[in-house]
């Protein structure tokens, strides 16, 4: 097996194991009813991994999703239920609006060379400020539309209802790895990620590809939005504060390297339900606080992460702990 | 403006003027952007800087600037010298709220009655800066011995410490009756927040530490090229492992800050954003994210400056809800003016013109 599958095939295997070891306490871990939830309940965090791959990948960050999916969530709500606007043109909208949010900050960070991360942080801080300033309110939707949309549901014998969320982020799954491994786009991105220099001279526009990653990554972010918007049928400022972390560890979960280059769009859908199958063990379970689910998540990062660097290191445990790293350069700050 | 603010600016100024151009140019432009922020301060509200004294506390606008400051200069302390090493701290935050719950806890424990000298107050607030140095140790640890890099070494605590804190209160957020602990927040001393001396402090004593060492040398070194220190005889690990272990002795002091300044201890609401905030004020102030020189007293500029513009943005009549976009255009705007492919770009566009 090549080694750079491994991150990947470890990720897989503590899954399989965890869904096993939850399957053998509580049997419904067996039905559809809990796969349909876990995909429902964690489409609005794994639609914009699908994107933030891609900007980890080209060896940035972006900081700005979860921001974007409260300014969609809003402005939709305002537009479709202040302005009389019908729901799919305020989609329209809203996704020209947050893809050119993506790309404008993408051109900054490519052109005027300010660390991704700093520019990802003030849109952030810019669009949750703007879902702030158009209202602090939620602001529920009662349009027809989104009754339809909701009864867009295959419910399977048990139950378990596969519903318009859950269909959305296994499609961009589906298109994010085709894209990512099967497109012109994608190699860039890989190339990009692995050596920007190396690939502006062999050729990669470094910057088309950068802006076009954080357009896509904005307007997967408005997409989650949108798709949060109908399952909730509500549009709230304070809505997925804190869900750009949580989607950055996904990626990191999902065997995705922070220094770009490597990693797979596949293992990032394994990042987002791992502690989505935690959430849901815990919640029926009953017994452990909810405050394990994040301390456990540290613990799972922190466990992938030394993963990682065993494989990723030519030298073996006990030379990594004995003699100092500054040989193969630095780790960098992620900018 | 109080006098110990003005005077080390006067003489740090003096400083740059005789050493690097670049470095006395943007301390100049972010004391310039801090005047005119004061100004429109002054021009939006006419009383911004008249101080009173009421029951022994000076009262006014500026002294208020200060006082909300304290807790964000001790952060980007810490912060300017894991930048200044290549690394980055967003644990910062998380720590604030362990610190803050580890204190709540065990005066509450003093408060009951308990005896045991570790739950008097001294040792409590000793007890949450060993609790916070141990999180900085981890990611130093993380970061120096494990070679991982920062940025995710220091989101495992970001994330699994609010859920240290939430542990520690049980899920609750207590609240404390101890003036001792209190003092830390609310407590002032001739007329000044306590805080505000605590962060002065921490600025003389970690620049005196830092620049009349090789130590501060030593972070730039560390920052610029870890692997020529390396053969230069520099320890990078130790290093490292100081700078980390300092942002959470600090987190954990603004924690108290924090804790004290409302008498209690919420693991969720403690330290919310502080991590972008003091990486913020830090970027303002000059210190690049790719590591090497860095200015304490630049980065407390940049504090200052965020403080005075929310300052003025809360009474100027505009929305409070505008803030956070007003935040980001003004951050946007000092990024691309430090940017030096914007400044050329600018120049050209002003020649084409003329």
């Amino acid at each position: 097996m090549k080694s750079r599958f491994f991150p990947l095939f470890v990720t897989f295997a503590i899954f399989t194991a965890l869904y096993i070891f939850c399957y053998t306490q509580y049997s419904s871990f067996g039905s559809m009813r809990v796969v349909c939830n876990l995909l429902r309940n964690n489409a609005h965090l794994g639609i914009p991994a699908v994107g933030v791959t891609f900007v980890i990948l080209s060896g940035g960050i972006d900081l700005s999703v979860g921001s974007v999916i409260a300014f969609t969530g809003v402005f939709c709500a305002l537009m479709i239920e202040r302005q009389g606007v019908h729901p799919l043109a305020a989609f329209a909208m809203v996704l020209a609006i947050g893809t050119t949010f993506g790309a404008t900050m993408g051109a900054i960070i490519h052109y005027f060379k300010i660390p991704a991360f700093i520019v990802t942080l003030s849109g952030m801080f810019l669009a949750r400020g703007m879902a702030y300033v158009l209202t602090t309110d939620s602001i529920s939707i009662r349009h027809p539309f989104y009754l339809k949309v909701s009864e867009l549901v295959y419910v399977f014998p048990d139950k378990g209802r596969f519903t318009f969320a859950a269909g959305a982020f296994l499609v961009v799954v589906i298109l994010g790895i085709f894209v990512a491994h099967f497109t012109r786009y994608g190699r860039n991105v890989y190339a990009i990620g692995g050596n920007d220099t190396g690939a502006l001279m062999l050729g990669v526009p470094v910057g088309r590809t950068i802006i076009t990653t954080y357009a896509l990554s904005s307007f997967l972010a408005t997409f989650a939005g949108i798709v949060l918007s109908l399952s909730k049928r509500s549009g709230d400022s304070t809505i997925a504060l804190g869900a750009e972390m949580d989607v950055i560890a996904a990626v990191v979960i999902g065997g995705t390297l922070l220094t770009g280059g490597v990693g797979y769009v596949i293992g990032t859908f394994i990042g987002v339900l791992l502690p989505g199958v935690i959430h849901t063990y815990l919640t029926l379970d009953g017994s452990l606080s909810p405050w394990w689910i994040k301390i456990i998540i540290g613990v799972l990062l922190f466990g992938f992460i030394g993963l990682q660097k065993l494989l990723s290191s030519q030298t073996s445990v006990l030379d990594m702990i004995r003699l100092p790293q500054v040989a193969r350069g630095s780790a960098s700050s992620g900018d | 403006m109080g006098e110990h603010i003005l005077t080390p600016l006067r003489n740090k100024m003096a400083d740059l003027r005789v050493g690097i151009g670049e470095a006395s140019g943007r301390a100049i432009w972010n004391i310039v952007a801090l005047v005119l922020i004061l100004i429109a301060n002054r021009l939006i509200s006419p009383n911004f800087f008249s101080i009173r004294m009421v029951n022994g506390r000076l009262i006014g606008s500026t002294i208020n600037i200060l006082d909300q400051s304290a807790p964000f200069v001790l952060l980007a302390i810490g912060m300017t010298l894991v930048i200044a090493t290549k690394g980055i701290d967003l644990s910062v935050g998380a720590v604030m709220a362990i610190g803050a719950a580890t204190a709540v806890v065990l005066i509450n424990r003093y408060e009951a009655g308990q005896e045991n000298i570790l739950y008097t107050p001294g040792f409590v607030i000793l007890i949450a800066l060993g609790v916070g140095a141990l999180c900085g140790l981890w990611n130093g640890l993380l970061v120096a011995f494990f070679d991982i890099q920062p940025i995710i070494a220091t989101l495992i605590l970001m994330i699994s410490g609010r859920g240290i804190a939430q542990m520690i209160t049980e899920g609750q957020s207590p609240t404390f009756t101890n003036e001792t602990l209190a003092f830390v927040g609310r407590g002032t001393i001739f007329g000044l927040p306590f805080p505000v001396y605590l962060a002065a402090a921490a600025l003389i004593i970690v620049t005196l530490f830092v620049r009349r060492t090789a130590i501060g040398m030593m972070i730039e070194s560390v920052g610029i090229n870890a692997k020529a220190s390396y053969y230069a005889g520099i320890n990078a690990r130790l290093i490292k492992m100081f700078v980390y272990t300092l942002s959470g002795v600090l987190a954990a002091l603004a924690g108290l800050i924090v804790a004290g300044e409302v008498k209690s201890a919420d693991p969720h609401k403690a330290g919310e954003w502080a991590e972008l905030d003091a990486i913020l004020a830090v970027v303002i102030g000059g210190t690049s994210l790719s590591g090497g020189r860095f200015n304490l007293f630049q980065s407390t500029l940049g504090v200052l400056i965020v403080q005075s513009l929310l300052t003025a943005l809360y009474v100027s009549k505009l929305h409070p809800t505008a803030n956070l976009v007003v935040k980001a255009i003004v951050v946007l705007f000092v990024l691309l003016l430090q940017s030096p492919e914007f400044r050329d770009t600018l120049t050209r566009l002003v020649r084409k013109r003329s």
